[in-house]
């Protein structure tokens, strides 16, 4: 045997060194944080220069120099304001309707609102896991949600509404939609997965696991494409699919795919004991895995699950590139419009989008932390 | 299991298989007659054709008039593959730096990196490839008056122009000197761990690494230049409306480098915290203890520890980086699903054809890396901890 290395050891003696004068309170938190060495101070001094001048820039930008009023792009020109100009949001203001509704009739508009309703009751009645009868709560979001919403977007003349063609809707309405139907879809799709994929039947089991592999191994795009290009391919005859519907069903099968996978981490969690308790209850196999494991798994993977939604949520974006009108597109066009020609009008425009991802996927992304939160606490018990 | 259980189980599989088989018939039948009424001939016979379209960037030779199908596919991959290769490691080393920032001891450095993480993974990459390639680029200058650096190197909303060398007859001799320098410092690694392992006094890497590498292409470009075959540089100048010659690095590829690699870092550096909390805290007090310093603590203690856990996530983000690529199509950069499934598709009307390959790429990159990454947890799992 090789003696270990030495390098590390001292042969001499320090010196003992006085005790430090202070360990707690403002000062030692800041020294110790901010100051303690030479490395460290210089970060703290980089950072605070790179502040200094980043910060102001962007507060100017968004807020300080600002137009907030106009009827076009001359008021947000640095030439015709006269002063330094900053984001447009005169823009944002006058193109709002454009930019949620995209070209839905303004006097059907009650109807999205309505189903923007709808789902933030469905989402709250999810989400809060306190919130009374949430086994109803699944039955409104799977079933009677997407109904609804479907009779009151594309309506319904024998209810009195107004038939409007899905190549109407556009910006955050087709963004929302995109998004419900991905999840609505993939939940019990992935679900119905996850359990082939552990099923003891082994053509089922392959034919899961191949369904997951494939659609995890190749890009969203490729998919929108083929969902584009080949459902028309493949149905008989006269049938058409709807322009909206082709992506909806590319990103719904898609996200099944993920979603089977946060599943199956879920069922994986859960002891096998509780299954074996469950049948010497008498219970058969089937209800074993209604009652007892996937209740217990699902309740696992609600942060895998929100965390998915994020991912698909910025996914949907990508619906654009085949021809979608959701939020980006019609910001794209908007920008395009001659009326409101500016040179801050891009920057403008990416600078409302991104805040709204950012507001709407950070607020999940809490979300998602405060149940991990919780139920790590119920687990320590 | 009870024989009506088994009886079951296979009427239950043989029904899946038939349903299966039934809705595949079904749709093949479909499409051959719709294919017939378009008169569109299947199989891969159109890849021999020629494609007559002419493509930005290439990395092979590639010309409208003579190239085939086939060979604007492999110019297609070759792009594609290019911008991963850029974008992993860039997205690597921004990511290891935000990732270990955010258990740095300066509070300022954890909460920049805690806020890079949040704003660029909460963004959607298609918006940040557009924010770069668009809003970036308007705070260029325009492509009548580039700004230059030393009449080389020229900047402007028509890209980055380099100067190019020509490496072609003995100017390869450079080429060759770097992968010398490359092989050489390889094996002063290896010799470098022979000799921990051993209990010897390490050989010093990084410097002669560095030496190795830049110093012999350096060398042997000089003495190309003393024996009389100076290797050739094709400059950027600038002409009536644009700049001409030289390397150019378009924008669309430019921006689709940074922002897959900036967008990547921010989830890599999330992996990278998760894998340096993974470390127990004892490690990193022992190695103080005896006295490592708190760089040697980071990379001869908790790193490789850290690593173990880091390595099977990082592995799926470089997939998504490489599938993330095709986002390419957005902003006009000829990748593969931009050159293949959107132009010769347009062209041929190929479609189950041209689908399956370019699914079936990136079907055999994600299966080749999953393939590897199970022998490298294989491997891990087998050192005991």
């Amino acid at each position: 045997m090789n003696p270990p290395p030495t390098r590390f050891v001292r042969d001499a003696m320090i010196p003992p060194a006085p005790p430090p004068r202070r360990l707690g309170g403002p000062v030692a938190w800041i020294r110790k944080n901010l100051f303690g060495g030479v490395g460290n101070t210089l970060t703290t001094l980089l950072i605070l220069a790179a502040l200094a001048w980043i910060v102001p820039a962007i507060l100017r930008f968004l807020v300080l120099d600002a137009v907030w009023t106009g009827t076009s792009g001359a008021a947000c020109r640095p030439e015709v304001a006269g002063r330094p100009v900053g984001a447009c949001w005169a823009f944002i203001g006058a193109k709002i309707n454009y930019l949620v509704y995209g070209s839905y009739p303004a006097a059907a508009r009650w109807r999205p609102n309505l189903f923007f309703g709808l789902l933030a009751f469905g989402a709250a009645w999810m989400l809060w896991l306190g919130a009374p009868r949430r086994d109803l709560g699944a039955w409104f979001v799977f079933l009677v949600l997407p109904l609804a919403a479907w009779l009151l977007l594309s309506g319904m003349p024998a209810l009195g509404l107004a038939n409007v063609a899905t190549a109407l809707w556009g910006g955050i309405l087709v963004t929302l939609v995109v998004s419900a139907v991905g999840i609505v879809a993939a939940l019990p799709l992935g679900i119905l997965l996850a359990l082939g994929r552990r099923s003891s039947l082994p053509l089922l089991r392959w034919v899961c696991i191949a369904f997951i592999e494939f659609w995890r191994g190749v890009p969203l795009i490729t998919v929108l494409f083929m969902a584009n290009v080949m459902l028309p391919l493949f149905l008989p005859g006269a049938v058409t699919v709807d322009r909206l519907l082709r992506p909806l069903i590319g990103i719904a099968l898609f996200a099944s795919a993920y979603m089977a996978e946060v599943v199956r981490g879920g069922l994986q969690a859960v002891t096998e004991t509780q299954r074996q308790a469950a049948l010497a209850l008498g219970l058969t196999d089937g209800q074993a895995m209604r009652f007892v494991v996937l209740p217990q798994a699902l309740k696992i993977v609600v942060p895998g699950i929100v965390n998915t939604l994020i991912g698909l949520f910025k996914d949907t974006t990508l619906v654009a590139i085949v021809g979608i009108a959701d939020f980006v597109r019609v910001l794209e066009a908007a920008r395009a419009d001659p009326a409101w020609s500016a040179p801050v009008i891009p920057a403008t425009a990416y600078a409302f989008a991104a805040l709204f991802y950012l507001a709407i996927c950070l607020a999940m992304a809490r979300y998602a932390g405060f149940v991990e939160r919780r139920l790590a606490a119920g687990e320590r018990r | 299991m009870a024989a009506s259980t088994r009886w079951r189980a296979l009427a239950l599989q043989a029904g899946l298989v038939l349903i299966l088989l039934a809705l595949a018939y079904a749709a093949a039948d479909n499409a051959a007659q719709k294919l017939a009424r378009q008169g569109i001939v299947a199989g891969f016979g159109f890849l021999g054709r020629g494609a007559g379209f002419d493509i930005g960037q290439r990395l092979i030779p590639y010309a409208a008039a003579t190239s085939t199908y086939l060979d604007a596919f492999c110019v297609g991959l070759l792009n594609t593959l290019l911008v991963a290769a850029l974008a992993i490691p860039l997205a690597t080393g921004i990511g290891f730096t935000v990732g270990i920032a955010r258990r740095a001891d300066n509070v300022l450095a954890r909460a920049l990196a805690a806020t890079y993480v949040e704003i660029l993974r909460n963004v959607p990459l298609l918006l940040q490839v557009l924010v770069w390639y668009v809003a970036v680029r308007i705070a260029l200058p325009g492509a009548e008056a580039p700004a230059e650096l030393g009449r080389a190197v020229f900047l402007s909303q028509r890209g980055l122009f380099l100067p190019r060398p020509d490496f072609s007859g003995s100017g390869g001799l450079v080429p060759a000197a770097v992968a010398l320098g490359l092989l050489a410092t390889v094996g002063l690694a290896r010799l470098r761990r022979r000799a921990v392992a051993a209990g010897r006094r390490p050989v010093p890497v990084l410097i002669p690494g560095l030496l190795l590498g830049l110093g012999l292409p350096v060398l042997a470009w000089i003495g190309l230049g003393r024996a009389g075959h100076p290797v050739r540089v094709a400059w950027p100048a600038r002409g009536p409306f644009d700049v001409e010659g030289g390397l150019a690095v378009l924008p669309e590829f430019a921006a689709l480098v940074i922002g897959l690699s900036v967008y990547a870092a921010a989830f890599i550096a999330e992996i990278v915290r998760a894998g340096l909390d993974s470390v127990a805290r004892g490690q990193a007090e022992a190695a103080a203890a005896l006295a490592l310093t708190r760089r040697q603590t980071l990379r001869l203690v908790v790193l490789p520890q850290a690593l173990r856990v880091i390595v099977p996530p990082l592995t799926s983000q470089y997939l998504n980086i490489t599938k993330n690529s095709s986002l390419a199509v957005l902003i006009g950069y000829p990748d593969l699903v931009h050159v293949f499934m959107g132009t010769v598709l347009n062209q041929t009307n190929q479609a189950v054809e041209v689908v399956a390959l370019t699914m079936a790429v990136y079907l055999a990159i994600s299966l080749v890396t999953a393939w590897a990454m199970n022998r490298y947890n294989a491997r891990v799992a087998g050192t005991g901890r």
